[in-house]
Formats: structure tokens, sequence, C-alpha cells
């Protein structure tokens, strides 16, 4: 037969429920322990700031810096400050999901039903964040420009109008799949392998993946800086 | 554990009465909710923090090499002024030498002429002096031989 950490499971959910909710445990599990990983780094990390940086403290800043550049470069200097915090979240919590879902050994937890892995290869995760990118960028133009942000739907022509507005739909369509799918297809490779031959051949793979997760965290909140930037830039005539 | 590989569809049924891959459910809601304040959190813990002291950093930074860009500056103009002082300096003190050079050959010109007129005066006034007394005693032997020649001429014809 096989080994034990070799099996695969997909489409399974442990369900919870929450008065007629119901809920993907797994998924909860496995981001808290993410969000958990996150926190404890910013706070051992943050405990005391210097002007010279020492240990934990230099890779906060190296995040922050790659962060802040990625949201300027996409947003612009005037408004990436306001979004910089939500551009952040969404690049550590996805490269941490992903980066968790392939490094910690999951498998040895057993769970009733489902097993647990990269949040990010749950749909309601990644649609959650999609959405939220979204909400984001509608609610950035309109707070920014007030009604003029629907100017944005008519320019250059007012040709665009149909495309724009199919856009907004395939926006958080295209972001959420693009995500799921690969972290999702990661998985199932990394575990189609490791359930066929189950030594040395899936490494090759699982790095492969290690380079996919971290190249759709990057992809992730670059699109979603760019949405917004796309959302706030002002038409010069 | 057969059932890998199997499609949403087939994974649900095989599993529990409901699932697959494509499950939406209240997850998706929460999950946002989770999201949005995990952005707060981090805000508070991470982004603000963190961005103050790389900002401070920045900021410090480019005021310390504006500051350093402004003392160089004053040192190069320091450098310059003293520069041209010392040049002054330098004229000047040539000047003076030049100048003392001069008092002290005026100086002696001035004491080598006192001491020459005073030689003289002192050869003249030696001279004159002689030549009164040779007068003195030119006159004093001219008075004496006449006194002795009429002294002879007195003796000879008296013995005659």
């Amino acid at each position: 037969m096989h080994l034990p950490f070799a099996a695969l499971e997909v489409g399974q959910q442990l369900y919870w429920q929450l008065g007629n909710l119901r809920l993907h445990g797994q998924v909860f599990l496995s981001s808290w322990v993410v969000i958990g990983a996150l926190l404890a780094l910013v706070v051992v990390g943050t405990r005391s700031l210097e002007r010279d940086p020492r240990g934990v403290q230099n890779l906060l800043e190296f995040i922050w810096v790659y962060i802040r550049d990625l949201a300027r470069e996409q947003i612009g200097e005037k408004v990436y400050r306001d979004w910089l915090p939500f551009i952040g979240t969404l690049f550590l919590f996805i490269f941490v999901s992903n980066w968790g879902g392939a490094l910690i050994p999951w498998k040895l937890i057993h769970l009733p039903h489902g097993e647990l892995g990269a949040p990010t290869a749950d749909i309601n995760t990644t649609i959650a964040l999609a959405l939220l990118v979204s909400l984001s960028y509608f609610y950035a133009g309109l707070s920014r420009k007030g009604f003029r942000y629907f100017e944005y739907y008519v320019e250059p022509t007012p040709i665009m109008l149909p495309f724009k507005i199919i856009e907004d739909f395939t926006k958080p369509l295209s972001l959420s799949f693009r995500l799921f799918g690969n972290i999702l297809a990661d998985e199932l490779v990394v575990g189609v392998l490791a359930f066929l031959v189950p030594l040395i051949v899936p490494l090759p793979a699982m790095f492969l993946g290690l380079f996919t997760s971290a190249i759709q965290a990057l992809i992730f909140a670059t699109l979603a800086a760019n949405y917004i930037g796309e959302a706030v830039h002002e038409e010069h005539h | 554990m057969t059932s890998w590989l199997l499609l949403a569809e087939a994974g649900a049924t095989a599993g529990s009465p409901e699932g697959g891959l494509f499950d939406l459910d209240a997850t998706l809601p929460l999950m946002a909710v989770q999201v949005v304040l995990l952005t707060f959190i981090l805000n508070t813990l991470f982004f603000r923090p963190v961005g103050r002291v790389v900002e401070d950093r920045e900021g410090y930074i480019n005021t310390s090499r504006a500051e350093a860009k402004q003392k160089l500056a004053q040192a190069q103009r320091l450098e310059a002024d003293l520069k041209e002082q010392l040049k002054e300096a330098r004229v000047a003190s040539q000047k003076l030498i030049q100048e003392a050079e001069q008092d002290a050959d005026k100086l002696y010109r001035q004491a080598l002429a006192v001491a020459t007129a005073e030689a003289i005066a002192s050869r003249e006034q030696a001279r004159r002096e002689i030549d009164t007394q040779r007068e003195s005693a030119l006159t004093q032997l001219r008075a004496d031989a006449d006194k002795l020649g009429d002294l002879i001429v007195d003796r000879l014809l008296a013995a005659k």
C-alpha cells in the first residue's frame, strides 16, 4: 500500500456549524496558524525598533520597503500611503499561506474530515480576498474622485463602457481563480507525486511549488495595487 | 483513500453529503472579515511603526547628508578665505621686511654720513690747530732769529 502521508483528498471539508452558517473548519485552522505566525514575527521584530536595525527588524524593514516600492509603483506617489497596509497584508497573508501550505507538514495532523493545507487553496479564501480588492478599488476611486470616478468607464471613448463593466466582474474572477488554481494545483501535483514515488521525486515539484507560491502572492498584491492605482488615476486632459 | 484526484462532485459524494472544490459558504465573508481585521492589526503593529522607523532613518540620512554637504562647502569657503589671508600676510610680511631693510640701510647711511662728517670736521680742526701752532712757532722762530741776528750784529760791531 502507500505511506500514510501520501493520501489525497479533494473537495473534502471539515464542516463547522455556527448558528445556521456552515464553515470550512480546516481553512480557518490553517489561516489561524498563518496569522499567528505573521503576528508572532511582527511582534518579535517590532519589540525594540531602533535606528540601527538589529535581528528581525532588518527582515521587517526589508519587507516594508519591498511592499512600499510595490505600492508606490502601482498606485502612485499621492495615495499609495493609504493603501500600503492593505496591499501589504494581502501580500503577507497570501505569501505566508502559500509557503505555510507547502512547508508545514499538515498531514501529520489528522482531521475527521478533509485535510489541512494552504488557506489559499480554498476557493472561499481567494474569492474573499478578490472581493476585498474589488471593494477597495471602488472605494478608492469613489472616495478620491466622487462620481467623476465613472468617467473612467467612458475613457478614452464611450465604446469602452461595456468592456470596462465586464472588467469589474473579470477582475475578481481572474484574481481568485488564478490564486486558487495555482495553489491547489501545486498541492495536487506534490500530493500525486508523493503518492506515486514518496522519495526524492517530489522535491523538484516542491521547489517549483515554493517558487509559484511566492510569485502568486506577488502577482495578487501587484494586481490589487494596480487596480486601485487605476481607480485613483487622474487623467490629465 | 482511493478517491484521490476526483473532481469536485465525486469528492463530495465520497465524503460528506456536501462539499467539493467550489463549495461556497459562510467561510467567504468570515475570511474577508478576518483579513480586514488582520489589515488593521498589521497596520498598528507593523506598517505604521516600521514605516516610521524607516522613514525617520531616510529623513535622518538625507538631513545628515545635506548638513555634511553644507559643512563641506563652508570648510571649502573657509579654506579659500584662509588661503587668501595667508597670501596677503605673505605679501605684507615681504613688504615689512623690505621696509625694515630700507630703514636699516638709511640709518646706516645716516650714521655713516654723520661719522664721516665728524671725522672730516675733527681732521679740519686738527689741521687748523697744527696750522696755527706752526704759524705761531714760525713767528716765534722768526722773532728769535731776528733777535739772535741783532745780537750777533751788535756783538760783532762792538768787537770792532
